[in-house]
């Protein structure tokens, strides 16, 4: 465990926030010990937990931090944590990070798979921390399950990737619906038939997260290809009736661009990581038929 | 954001052990074209020594196929060949979007019966070659 590193990160910490005051100083110098004992009783009883639990599990954790002194370098970092059953990924971070070093950053929120903030990069594959079962991984109990960042996007701390340029992409394609006509009577609804629906039903899931913009070997070579999340996105409202013939033709415009889908080499990695279970593949391929049936003409 | 971190190109092909099937079909469809390509063009400058003399053409014929090597490059040749048509037609079909949630199975299949046909070929290639 960190703790070398993580006495230098407190005296940065007092350096940086430059309060003159003596007796404040003091006071937090206080609070600062008191944390500390807590601290220390916090690594004391997970300690005695992973003594006394019949399974436990070594994760490998990532990490990176610019802004602290002795943490630029990125490095591993392992911690013991005790398996429980129905254990997932996320709950071993939240483990090491609440009981060994509260300085472990890493984003999630809802730990139900739909706020799609905590992709992760574990044992060399995309997912969501909270939805991937640690007894699901292989030989979980002995080997150390290693947990990284997302692939091709930078790092800004541990974890916690910089997902603008994803944002950026999704945004390209024009996410919202927007129909051609509106209905006459402001209280009518735009039904949708089941038909209809059912075809964009999968594509209707995706929650954000990026895993699969991160395992595209393409993607990675090319920043201004839109990535499987976008086009998927592009598929969810082109194929959508209710937004009539015009939009679909400015939708079609967007993603047939040579930048679009063109540049997808269908090697299902997107659709295999994706933990919403869309198949991103099948919506690409069915958007360049699309397109070519767009753009073929035999007159 | 003060500064980040980028990985670099580890987690491309550094990261092989980890790549599953479609990104394998993938790698091995691109190589085995190229190396079509590359055969043939070697191809075209031996049939081309046609157009000197019919003895020539021969005697580059019986000199090439009286190397071991060679023999053994027209099996690995048939091996490539063999794999990019079947694995080019298992693309085909995912461009027609048919099959898709079998795309690893048909790369299998592909790898599988090709591996079958050139072990079956080896006999007639190397005949005499040793
Ligand atoms: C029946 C025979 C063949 C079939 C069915 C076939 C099929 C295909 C298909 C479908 C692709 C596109 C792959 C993609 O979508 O990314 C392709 C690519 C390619 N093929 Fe073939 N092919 C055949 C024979 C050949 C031959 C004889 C050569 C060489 C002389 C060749 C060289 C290539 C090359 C260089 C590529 C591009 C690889 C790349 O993407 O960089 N193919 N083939
Ligand atoms: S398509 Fe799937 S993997 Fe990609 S961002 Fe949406 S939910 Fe995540
Ligand atoms: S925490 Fe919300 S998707 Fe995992």
């Amino acid at each position: 465990m960190s703790t070398e590193i993580k006495e230098k990160e407190t005296e940065t910490e007092t350096e940086a926030e430059t309060e003159p005051a003596e007796s404040s100083h003091k006071t937090r110098r206080m609070e600062q010990k008191r944390q500390r004992a807590a601290q220390r009783d916090l690594e004391e009883e997970a300690r005695e937990e992973v003594d006394e639990a019949e399974e436990t599990v070594e994760i490998k954790v990532f990490r990176f931090d610019p802004e602290v002194a002795g943490k630029e370098e990125p490095r591993f970092d392992t911690f013991h944590v005790p398996f429980f059953k129905g254990m997932t990924v996320l709950d071993a971070l939240i483990y090491a990070r609440d009981h060994y070093d509260s300085s472990l950053t890493f984003r999630h929120s809802c730990r139900q798979a739909i706020c799609g903030s905590d992709a992760l990069f574990v044992n060399g594959t995309q997912c969501l921390g909270c939805k991937t079962q640690i007894a699901d991984l292989e030989d979980h109990l002995d080997s150390t399950i290693r947990i990284e960042p997302l692939p091709h996007q930078e790092v800004v701390k541990d974890l916690v990737v910089d997902m603008e340029h994803f944002y950026d992409q999704m945004e390209a394609v024009e996410p919202f619906f927007d129909a051609d006509e509106l209905p006459d009577g402001e209280l009518e609804e735009q039904r949708q038939d089941r038909e209809n629906r059912e075809k964009i039903k999968m594509s209707t899931r995706c929650i954000w997260c990026g895993a699969c913009m991160s395992s595209c070997n393409i993607a990675a070579g090319d920043n201004e290809y839109l990535g499987p999340a976008a086009i998927n996105k592009a598929y969810r409202f082109a194929m959508d009736e209710r937004e009539g013939e015009d939009r679909k033709q400015q939708r079609l415009n967007i993603i047939e661009q040579e930048h679009g889908v063109w540049r997808c080499q269908t090697q299902f990695s997107c659709t295999e990581v994706c933990p919403k279970d869309i198949p991103l593949t099948d919506h690409i391929q069915e958007l360049k038929r699309e397109a070519v049936k767009n753009n073929l003409k035999f007159w | 954001m003060s500064q980040s971190y980028d990985r670099g190109t580890i987690e491309d092909f550094g990261r092989w052990k980890e790549f599953s099937a479609g990104m394998w079909a993938w790698i091995f469809h691109k190589f085995s074209g190229w190396v079509l390509i590359g055969y043939l063009f070697t191809h075209i400058a031996v049939l081309s020594t046609a157009t000197q003399s019919g003895t020539m053409y021969t005697q580059t014929i019986r000199g090439l196929e009286s190397l071991a090597i060679v023999r053994v490059l027209e099996v690995g040749l048939l091996a490539v060949a063999v794999f990019h048509i079947l694995n080019g037609v298992r693309l085909l079909f995912v461009d027609l979007g048919v099959g898709l949630e079998a795309q690893d199975k048909s790369f299998y299949a592909s790898l599988v019966v090709s591996a079958a046909i050139v072990i079956a070929s080896v006999p007639t290639f190397l005949a005499g070659a040793f």
